[in-house]
């Protein structure tokens, strides 16, 4: 197993906030706090793209390189989560990361920052699995029964894609080969996996000038 | 009769009491000590721990493959 990765292909997302309100529903999340949105760049315009924006669970994350208190932690499997009962709300993280993954719930009258929320890729946090404590602080654990994340596996037109990083990159890249073009609109290599060289799936060789 | 048991009680609770005041002189630690980069939460299971793979990593690798490609419809529909 490689490490949990999310992909959104822009090609296929319609922008339809299906993937936030799953979200939203399957953890039971406040209003003020959401943890995956959609970002549509040149809205309105012909050739507009969108796509679904949530914590990347990046290989070397910043919040946990910021962190005072040293809440994060990253699971087997490449999922970055924390530990609500350490966090302090100081707000480094959210500063830290280039989505904007962090959240901070409104708590008390004075715009108080309550402690941290970010997407667990519904894989909860320090609690005991599927235990009422860790549906409370951190949403419900699908991985641990076996399942993937709630936005991707709502998403309608499959531009979400969740997983095991080497088989979402083959999914995609069977899908770019397919329908012959679309790997410029996000990028090859956020796919994370180039297919060997010499295989059938490998990007031709560039032309020497 | 009660006469005798007075002074039992007396003594069963002057020792309750002397046992609950010496309770309030325990001190706790009130500052946690950060140790620099090192995660300092509570540990956490593998996801495949739980019920209903209770420790079966290799079943859970495969239920997550499985799922996984569920959302490749090249695959699922034979396209």
């Amino acid at each position: 197993m490689a490490r949990m990765k999310f992909l959104c292909d822009a090609e296929r997302c319609i922008e339809c906030n299906g993937c936030v309100t799953a979200c939203k529903a399957e953890h039971d999340i406040p209003w003020g706090v959401n943890r995956r949105r959609v970002v549509t760049m040149n809205d309105g315009v012909p050739g507009e793209r969108s796509i679904s924006v949530a914590c990347m669970h990046c290989s070397d994350a910043p919040c946990m390189a910021v962190c005072p208190v040293d809440c994060f932690y990253k699971t087997e499997q490449g999922v970055v989560l924390h530990d609500k009962d350490m966090c302090i709300g100081c707000g480094y993280c959210f500063y830290a990361c280039p989505f904007g993954a962090p959240q901070f719930p409104q708590a008390g009258a004075f715009g108080v920052r309550g402690k941290m929320d970010k997407c667990t890729f519904c894989a909860g946090g320090p609690e005991k699995d599927g235990s009422p404590e860790e549906f409370a602080k951190y949403g419900r654990n699908r991985l641990s029964e076996g399942k993937l994340p709630a936005c991707a596996e709502m998403c309608s037109t499959k531009a979400l894609l969740g997983g095991d990083g080497d088989v979402i990159a083959d999914i995609y890249r069977d899908r770019v080969l397919h329908r012959g073009k679309g790997a410029e609109v996000w990028g090859w290599a956020t796919a994370y996996k180039l297919p060997p060289a010499g295989s059938p799936s490998a990007p031709p060789p560039k032309a020497k000038s | 009769m009660s006469g005798q048991r007075w002074p039992m009680i007396m003594a069963t609770l002057a020792g309750a009491m002397s046992a609950l005041m010496l309770a309030g002189c325990g001190e706790r630690p009130q500052v946690v000590n950060y140790k620099q980069g090192e995660y300092q939460g509570k540990p956490d299971t593998p996801a495949y721990n739980a019920a209903p793979f209770n420790g079966n990593r290799e079943q859970w690798d495969n239920a997550m493959k499985q799922r996984a490609q569920s959302q490749n419809e090249y695959k699922r529909i034979g396209g």
